[in-house]
């Protein structure tokens, strides 16, 4: 199991040189410059900019400089926010972000899995339909509407939750997670749904029930552990996705979040702290896909034993 | 997953950051984005300058309502008769908010540091009205002591200018030209060196009405009163908290459950539901500012002034800003916004579709026929987009010629403008002082700004040498007057509207009077708490 996970990093890094040289040069094709804006700027005073950020170096040369210094794991200087690394500005923002994607990941596997399941063991009756087509609709439904609607009824016609913020009024972390966390239930109900229904059909289940045991633990202990499968295989990079997607939730409701940071760096053509962002979930997302293998791997007995036989 | 959300409900009630700010002196205010940081000297933006506003202050700062320049760190200071040099007397009670006493040493060593070429500071110009400053910074010269700036005492500076520079001191009042802490900008590194960490908070040492007490990124920015201020016993607010809100419909939701005192910005789509159920809540002033089209007089068909004056006269500016700005805005027929300093702008054209047609077809393009194809470029932005098919529609339906809309992402977008790889080219200019000339020096020959190839000897001759020699301001407004007027005869540049400044001001908050540079005077500020 462990030879397993070594190797997985090992192939990690390639990769992840890969999405750091592809992103380097790619922003720096891109037209216009950190230092351009509405009113234009001496060119002796954007000289001295460029000198600042070494921009008046070849750039191979900053490649390899900014790679070295990545090594000793120096994200470099923000172009944005003089006087602020990019180190900084991510451990500034990764704290919201990580709070946020875990309680959306929460909601979504909760709501989720239990609307999954009730779907799954009532097929083709109202139980499997209502829960399904809420599930639809909330796929369908972008969390830049889904906010503002939240917000609309339950922050300003019923005024039960905060319009916004992020720990400064108990409550206000609700509707933010409830968005992001929403999509992700629709998705985590569908898949539930197929996965439960496909292990009920198994020969194991009526094994189980032959042998007697009660409903609920056919269920909870056997049809649930294997339909959950595909529901884990999803959840790393649901909860990747969680962080590098909350831009919209972290703008809408006002939050001192990465998702923020990560976007505006690119129309603010900051190029190391795009570089820097997307070193950072690439590398969050490799880690939770890892997790999450080796969560299916332990749920699926056959794996396991490939796994453990290899170790 | 209710009952949760009842029960924080429950715990919820009763907090309205407004209420417990106007009993405690604690202003919320609403300011657009994440400060890029508080060095005046690495800095550009409107959140910035409300902020340094607080934290610093210079030479002079100005009077909120008239604008005009009042004691600030100089109690006093005399103009030579040629109006090339000043001399300022910087007051004995001034201090850094480290309790340090504040002299004209601080100023000079500060100038220095803004005219560092190292540096590459963004504002340097607002300084090169100072003698040399332009040459100093621009490596010509090198030897600090030939720029305009001189220590006489600890107690007095003198300043000298290239040329007398009537809105001279509004610059004092503004954060290029404010003193920085040198005592502990050296202790953290090399000045030339914006990388250090002496703005953070616990290093930070400022010399304003307030102090640093509280900053978390993206989240808030807190300023307290500042006790080793000269003027503290007139500072009335305790505190000022800063927010970063980017989103302006969630800072106008904000401000409506009550967690914001003002905002930057108003949707411009609420505005109409303001004004008609809380007029006393919604500020609209005109604002130092225009929204134009830079026409490229290079490109073939443009090169015809009559064509340029046809599109200039096609445009029903009355009917835009009533209905696609939503009545907010103010229809601009020049570059200068009306009423700054007294100046009124002159008014040469109207909406006139029959004598735009006539034009048009006198420079051969009758009925809009043979007309060379045009290109509107924008950035991409649902507001500007709107007015771009707004005169799209306008020039198609009155000159009968077809106009693409090209939209590119803003910094595409400023780099092709740059490179005058356009036909037509959105922009907005917001003056940096209130004086005719922050809206006319744009359009000299090669000036950075113009990029519309447009070049007048007799426009650049006044500009840089005859109005800068007028003596007084009546000469120097009609000067101004008489530039405009080459300028909008030729037309390198279509005027579409004034900016108005939109804010939501809850009625607590006093001392804050609208001005033309939506100025805030912090120490005036006050709050009576809601009947």
């Amino acid at each position: 199991m462990s030879r397993f996970i070594w190797m997985r990093l090992l192939q990690a890094i390639p990769v992840l040189l890969a999405v750091i040289t592809f992103t380097f040069f790619l922003i720096r094709f891109a037209p216009g410059g950190p230092f351009d804006q509405e009113k234009a700027v001496i060119p002796e005073v954007k000289r001295a900019l460029e000198a600042q950020y070494h921009l008046d170096q070849p750039l191979l040369v900053q490649y390899g400089t900014y790679l070295k210094d990545l090594a000793h794991g120096d994200l470099g200087p923000s172009f944005k926010y003089p006087g602020r690394s990019v180190n900084e500005l991510i451990a500034s923002g990764l704290p919201a972000t990580m709070e946020l994607g875990l309680y959306a990941l929460l909601i979504a596997v909760v709501l989720g899995m239990a609307a999954g399941l009730m779907a799954a063991l009532y097929p083709n009756t109202w139980r499997d339909y209502l829960p399904m087509s809420a599930a639809m609709t909330g796929i369908c439904m972008p969390m830049l509407l889904l906010g503002p609607l939240l917000v609309l009824v339950f922050g300003i016609w019923l005024e039960w939750v905060p319009v916004s913020g992020w720990g400064d009024v108990p409550g206000d972390k609700i509707l933010p997670s409830l968005t992001l966390g929403s999509a992700y239930a629709a998705y985590v109900a569908r898949l539930t749904r197929g996965g439960v229904l496909e292990v009920m059909s198994q020969d194991y289940i009526r094994t189980a029930r032959a042998k007697g045991l009660p409903e609920r633990v056919v269920i909870f202990k056997h049809a649930l552990r294997g339909g959950l499968i595909p529901v884990v295989a999803y959840l790393g990079p649901a909860f990747a996705g969680l962080l590098s997607g909350s831009f919209v939730v972290e703008t809408v409701f006002q939050i001192p979040g990465l998702g923020r940071f990560f976007v505006q760096a690119a129309f603010n053509r900051d190029y190391t702290m795009i570089l820097g962002t997307t070193t950072f979930l690439a590398a969050l997302i490799i880690i939770f896909n890892l997790l999450s293998d080796v969560l299916a791997a332990w749920l699926n007995p056959r794996v396991r034993g490939a796994l453990e036989g290899k170790a | 997953m209710l009952a949760a959300c009842v029960w924080l409900a429950a715990c919820s009630g009763g907090r309205d950051r407004v209420t417990e700010g106007d009993a405690t002196g604690v202003l919320h205010f609403g300011n657009g984005t994440e400060p890029q940081g508080i060095d005046p000297h690495a800095v550009t933006g409107i959140p910035e300058w409300h902020i340094l506003g607080t934290l610093f202050e210079g030479l002079v700062t100005l009077d909120p309502v008239t604008l005009d320049p009042v004691p600030g760190m100089a109690d006093k200071w005399e103009v030579s008769e040629d109006g090339l040099t000043y001399r300022f007397h910087i007051r004995e009670d001034a201090k850094w908010s480290d309790g340090r006493p504040l002299t004209a040493e601080d100023f000079h060593w500060s100038w220095w540091r803004a005219l560092q070429p190292a540096l590459g500071n963004e504002y340097s110009y607002m300084l090169f009205p100072l003698k040399n400053a332009e040459a100093y910074l621009t490596g010509k010269i090198t030897d600090f002591d030939q720029v305009g700036v001189h220590v006489i005492d600890p107690h007095t500076l003198q300043v000298e200018l290239n040329a007398p520079t009537p809105y001279f001191l509004q610059l004092m009042a503004h954060h290029s030209t404010f003193p920085v802490p040198r005592h502990v900008i050296e202790k953290f590194g090399v000045p030339t060196d914006k990388f250090t960490k002496w703005t953070r908070v616990g290093n930070f040492v400022g010399n304003g009405p307030f102090k640093l007490v509280g900053w978390k990124l993206n989240k808030f920015l807190r300023v307290e009163r500042n006790p080793a201020y000269w003027d503290a016993a007139h500072v009335r607010l305790n505190a000022i908290v800063f927010y970063p809100t980017e989103n302006s419909v969630t800072e106008e939701r904000m401000f409506r459950s009550g967690q914001l005192h003002r905002t930057e910005e108003v949707p411009i789509d609420k505005i109409p539901g303001w004004r008609d159920n809380h007029p006393d809540q919604i500020r609209l002033n005109v604002y130092e500012g225009t929204y134009y089209y830079m026409i490229n007089v290079k490109r073939p068909g443009l090169s015809d002034v009559r064509v340029r004056k046809a599109l200039n006269m096609a445009i029903d500016r009355k009917t835009l800003t009533e209905t696609v700005l939503k009545g907010v805005q103010v229809p601009a027929y020049a570059m200068t916004p009306p009423g700054t300093i007294g100046y009124e702008p002159p008014k040469l054209f109207d909406f006139d579709p029959e004598g735009a047609r006539k034009l048009l077809a006198e420079a051969g393009y009758p009925d809009g026929k043979g007309m060379p194809p045009i290109e509107l470029l924008y950035n991409t932005l649902e507001s500007h987009r709107k007015i771009a098919v707004a005169l799209q529609q306008m020039w198609k339906k009155n000159l009968n010629i077809d106009v693409a809309m090209v939209n590119q992402e803003w910094k595409v977008f400023l780099n092709t403008r740059q490179n005058k790889d356009f036909t037509l080219a959105r922009q907005g200019w917001i003056g940096d002082y209130v004086d005719p000339n922050t809206f006319m020096d744009l359009w000299i020959t090669d000036g950075g700004n113009n990029n519309t190839n447009w070049s007048n000897k007799e426009f650049d001759d006044l500009i840089l040498r005859r109005i800068p020699a007028m003596k007084t301001r009546a000469e120097r407004l009609a000067g101004f007057y008489k530039a405009e007027t080459i300028l909008m005869e030729e037309v390198p540049v279509i005027p579409i509207y004034t900016y108005v400044t939109k804010h939501l001001v809850r009625s607590s908050v006093k001392g804050m009077p609208p001005n033309l540079l939506d100025y805030y005077a912090f120490k005036d500020i006050y709050l009576e708490p809601e009947k």
